[in-house]
């Protein structure tokens, strides 16, 4: 998962409301035009505009050209060409819906899940500290790992899932989770869930720690169910960490990739090629640059309208 | 009033939970440890009958592995070492100047969270290729160093910001200048911050996978993580207990480290999310 240099993403704004400074010599520090200041950020900018937003740029126009890995010729730019020829590649939106699927699926069923799991741990309940502990294991894990383990457990004939199964009486046969056309997508998107839950319930523990403990008790106090507090009391306060989360949630699944890519590859039959590892193959096993970047374009793209249409929807159901 | 029922409901919810955490855990720790007798048989079981480490040599037998386990640690240490010196002075000057570039790098770290990989890694690729650091850990380093630096920033910056200003205005008033300061007076205080930024950008260069997939080609010198998918064949076919004993060595740093580091980890990340 990408359980990486993430989960605080959340909301880096640690800024605290400092008023505007007037004077030209306090601009300038706000500028920070400091020549002192420059000079200490200077190593540490410089990598990153090199090796990360130069980069990212350059990717973004490779979209743009014929660039292709190993060849004499030199790149030329085709404009839209690589644009339309991905209009008419079915595969790719194929792969592209069962991105949208992975990613819509492995966010709810974490966001619900996590709630769940962080309003428990948020509890008073004994052994709670470990639970808390334990409950993070799956981020500590590298996801490659968290792959391999999985499909230890859905191995047809060694898996722990069939044997458990097969005593319970639920199956007869056993179940080749990973290669059956149907089956493999909701078995990915299972393990998805899996590693990326305890990220999410850290930061709705944290949201947690909004809201307000004595309208909590003063909502009991007032005969309050625990639904009506759930409503009234916790969830206003836990919205704006919810949204932050979930939008994240959904960005990092839709672009996933060493997850499933070692559980089936994209198998079987292309049921599981999520949109990034299409572009992988594509630009690796092919060497179709361009064509990969273009690709990564239209990811990029339809990520922020449908993340733009969500986040509006939201804050305007805040405003009524 | 809070009835007995509801409480062992939570208890059961909770229970739940775990063992939907547990069980792939505890699969990959049993299968690591059978006999190759026990992996063949068609009755899986949850312990070890025959406990033996026979699946750890073999797995050292099949490929690299301790060549590999080499270069993570190599390209791990040398990452987090590297991104963690050149983030300290610049998120020292984000905490105490509160500038704009400070504002654009948090804005950075959530734009690069949008992007798919694949729009940075081929670029990359081919810069690095054209200075020859394709299939080289020197480029595998550089390429983490970056990817760590947005976040060791952000971590430090708070940890900075928990320096009280004070200490460092009386350092002034006794004539040491601003790097001196930094040294002396910040640098020791900062310790703890340090260490857990540098645990933390270890562990995701340990546990990254893509970059590492496309930027090493040959088997000796891979990272661990692209060494372990060796262990499963072409056509998906895999030697369980190897695989699972090699799956189980590449997590074991990045478990001890968590370990260490949990409480830490997590208030931060709380920290961070309640300040917005």
């Amino acid at each position: 998962m990408s359980a990486t240099a993430t989960g605080t993403g959340v909301s880096p704004s640690a800024s605290t409301g400092t008023p505007p400074p007037r004077t030209t010599a306090a601009r300038k520090r706000a500028l920070g035009l400091d020549r002192d200041a420059w000079f200490l950020l200077l190593p540490a900018l410089l990598p990153v505009l090199l090796l990360s937003a130069g980069p990212l740029l350059y990717g973004l126009s490779l979209a743009f050209t014929d660039a292709q890995s190993g060849r004499r010729e030199v790149t030329r730019f085709t404009g839209l060409a690589n644009l339309s020829d991905l209009r008419l590649d079915s595969l790719f939106w194929d792969s592209f819906r069962i991105g949208l699927v992975w990613a819509v699926s492995v966010t709810a069923l974490q966001l619900l899940l996590s709630l769940g799991l962080a309003l428990l741990l948020d509890q008073n309940l004994r052994f709670r500290w470990l639970a808390r502990t334990l409950a993070l294991v799956p981020w500590a894990m590298p996801e490659v790992v968290v792959g391999v383990m999985w499909r230890l457990v859905y191995n047809q004939d060694a898996g722990i899932l069939n044997s458990t199964l097969r005593d319970l009486h639920l199956i007869s046969e056993n179940v080749d989770w990973l290669a059956g056309i149907s089956l493999a997508l909701p078995a990915v998107i299972v393990v998805g869930v899996w590693a990326g839950m305890p990220q999410t319930t850290v930061v709705l523990l944290a949201g947690l720690q909004n809201v307000p403990l004595d309208l909590h008790e003063a909502a009991a106090l007032d005969g309050a169910g625990l639904w009506q507090r759930f409503r009234s009391v916790t969830w206003p306060a836990l919205k704006p960490v919810v949204l932050a989360i979930t939008a994240l949630d959904f960005i990092w699944n839709f672009n996933s990739f060493g997850l499933v890519y070692v559980l089936t590859g994209g198998g079987p039959g292309g049921a599981t090629r999520l949109p990034m590892l299409f572009a992988y193959e594509e630009a690796f096993r092919y060497g179709q640059f361009g064509y990969a970047a273009a690709m990564g374009l239209v990811m990029v793209a339809v990520v922020a309208v449908l993340l733009t249409v969500f986040l509006r929807n939201r804050l305007r159901e805040d405003d009524q | 009033m809070r009835s007995g029922a509801a409480r062992a409901g939570q208890y059961l919810a909770l229970l739940c939970y775990l063992v939907f955490l547990a069980f792939p855990l505890l699969w990959l720790l049993s299968t690591a440890f059978k006999s190759p007798q026990e992996l063949g048989s068609v009755d899986a079981s949850w312990l070890p009958r025959h406990p033996s480490l026979d699946s750890f040599t073999a797995a050292f037998g099949q490929q690299p592995l301790a060549r590999s386990a080499l270069n993570s640690v190599i390209v791990a240490s040398c990452a987090a070492a590297v991104s963690v010196a050149i983030a300290v002075p610049a998120a020292y000057a984000m905490a105490r100047y509160r500038s704009v570039v400070g504002k654009a790098a948090t804005g950075w770290i959530l734009v690069s969270q949008m992007f798919p990989f694949v729009l940075v890694i081929i670029p990359l690729f081919l810069v690095l290729k054209s200075f020859h650091l394709i299939d080289s850990l020197t480029g595998l380093v550089l390429v983490y160093v970056v990817w760590n630096l947005p976040f060791a920033l952000w971590m430090l910056q708070g940890y900075v910001r928990a320096v009280p200003a004070s200490l460092e205005e009386a350092a002034a008033i006794d004539g040491c200048g601003r790097l001196r300061t930094l040294r002396s007076v910040v640098l020791p205080l900062l310790t703890p911050g340090l260490v857990a930024t540098v645990m933390f950008s270890f562990v995701t260069a340990w546990n990254e996978f893509f970059f590492a997939l496309v930027l090493l080609k040959s088997p000796e010198k891979q990272t661990m993580s692209v060494i372990l998918t060796h262990f499963i064949g072409a056509e998906g076919a895999a030697d369980l207990g190897p695989l699972a004993a090699a799956a189980l060595m590449a997590t074991l740093p990045s478990l001890l480290f968590f370990a260490l580091l949990q409480r830490r980890l997590v208030s931060g990340v709380m920290s961070g999310a309640v300040k917005g």
